[in-house]
């Protein structure tokens, strides 16, 4: 097998282990635990009295333009890692192409914020 | 005997199989050792004595009576939650969280496996936890836990980003992104890279603890006005692999902070031949110390107001974040 693959399984294990632990775990937990559920416990938390209206209700998620400009600079973040690592290699060059760049992440953060979209109201 | 021992473990699956092992081990052990820290210290810090019956002496086996007690724990699922999502949103988490352990180095060769994207996955994994605690928010169809959710949603994404260009300078300095690469360039430096990324380090660290949504960043579990927040429905035993993973990502995290900026399981001074033995001891206390600070800021600071949580992280340490990176680059290439 290539080392690569065997990085990959490796991985691939790691992550089965984590739901095996948590499949196990309360696998063997449901032999010990009592089971009766009743429509009281089965209520909606709501500090002791009956849940008005549905759980999902509406609300106003606020962020939603802090998560598109959250995509686009962790797309931007992505292409710093390769440069960051032979930056060495790229010198003077890769340096002032990257400068360009952080210049216009910048520039659309302070649009961002000139624009006043990132107060929170 | 040894011969045979050597060849056992150079089958990979074997070898295999005793890292998932010890892996699986390690969890459960962080878990406690931490959680009680955690006890302890917080009593101290408010001159109350702490857990003090279980185990005898110090109530030392508090944490294993919790278990116990967890394990009697009826399963309780509430009747209008999405239960395929309610069900799979702890497995989701500590499978981000158990997946974390695979890049970090331990010692010289001490590594479950040395990924050549070691950081840049490291990054990626940490983030699988934050669409488990989106799902728990959203399947209890509970109001606090929906307003949770949601918050842990908006602060890990908002936080995300400076933890990611803090990682840049030290990855700069190194040229590699291997975890055991790191480390090795800053032996080969003679010095740990916090000397000349304190910067990224703080920034690193604020994120991590924004990430973890501990004090003062607990926002989406603030007690005082949403109860538990996504938690909030979790009882038994799906509610402690939460915080399982809370206190093993405590770890993992103090850990790659250390193997970025702290010299790893590298001490100054310590021969290299030794390191294989001393490696994890010194990486262990180092995380030990890491931890430690976390807890002393639980006490320290007060909650961080929403807006004030997104002003830090977009208005402070994302541009601070950036231009440590232009500087950065700047030093590395011109000197």
């Amino acid at each position: 097998m290539s080392p690569y693959f065997e990085s990959y399984l490796t991985v691939g294990a790691f992550a089965g282990l984590g739901a095996v632990l948590v499949l196990g775990m309360l696998g063997i937990a449901a032999v010990l635990r009592p089971t009766n559920p009743t429509s009281a416990k089965k209520m909606t938390y709501e500090c002791g009295v009956d849940p008005v209206g549905s759980g999902w209700s509406q609300t106003y998620v606020r962020y939603y333009v802090f998560g598109l400009l959250f995509v686009i600079f962790e797309v931007e973040a992505v292409f710093i890692f390769p440069w960051a690592i032979i930056l060495e290699r790229l010198g003077v060059f890769g340096l002032v192409e990257m400068m360009i760049f952080i210049f216009i992440l910048v520039l659309g953060l302070v649009y961002a914020i000139r624009k006043g979209v990132l107060e929170w109201e | 005997m040894t011969g045979f021992a050597t060849d056992l473990f150079a089958n990979f699956w074997v070898s295999l199989a005793a890292k998932l092992a010890l892996v699986a081990t390690m969890i459960p052990l962080i878990g406690m050792v931490i959680g009680f820290a955690e006890m302890k210290l917080s009593a101290k810090m408010q001159s109350r004595i702490g857990p003090y019956f279980a185990g005898g002496r110090w109530g030392w086996a508090q944490l294993i009576a919790d278990g116990v007690k967890f394990f009697q724990k009826e399963d309780l699922i509430p009747e209008d939650a999405d239960r395929p999502v309610f069900k799979s949103a702890p497995i989701l988490v500590l499978v981000g969280t158990v997946a974390l352990f695979v890049v970090i180095p331990f010692g010289p060769g001490l590594i479950f496996r040395d990924l050549s994207v070691g950081i840049f996955y490291a990054l990626a994994i940490s983030s699988i936890s934050t669409i488990g605690v989106l799902m728990a928010g959203w399947s209890s169809a509970n109001k606090y836990s929906l307003m949770g959710g949601l918050r842990a949603a908006g602060q890990l994404i908002a936080y995300e980003l400076p933890l990611v260009l803090a990682v840049v300078g030290s990855v700069i300095m190194a040229g590699t992104l291997s975890m055991s690469g790191i480390v090795e360039a800053q032996i080969a430096a003679g010095y740990p890279f916090v000397i000349l990324q304190v910067v990224g380090f703080a920034i690193f660290m604020i994120a991590a603890l924004a990430e973890l949504t501990r004090i003062p960043f607990d926002m989406p579990i603030a007690e005082s006005e949403l109860v538990m927040g996504y938690l909030t429905e979790y009882s038994g035993f799906r509610f402690l692999f939460f915080f399982l993973a809370e206190f093993a990502n405590m770890f993992t995290m103090s850990a790659i902070a250390v193997t970025l900026f702290l010299g790893g399981y590298w001490l100054p001074g310590i021969p290299e031949s030794v390191l294989v033995f001393a490696g994890p001891v010194i990486l262990i206390g180092k995380v030990a110390i890491l931890s430690f600070v976390m807890i002393w800021f639980r006490w320290t600071f007060p909650r961080f107001r929403e807006d004030q949580l997104q002003t830090l992280a977009w208005k402070w340490l994302i541009p601070i974040a950036l231009a440590n990176i232009v500087i950065t680059a700047i030093f590395k290439v011109l000197f």
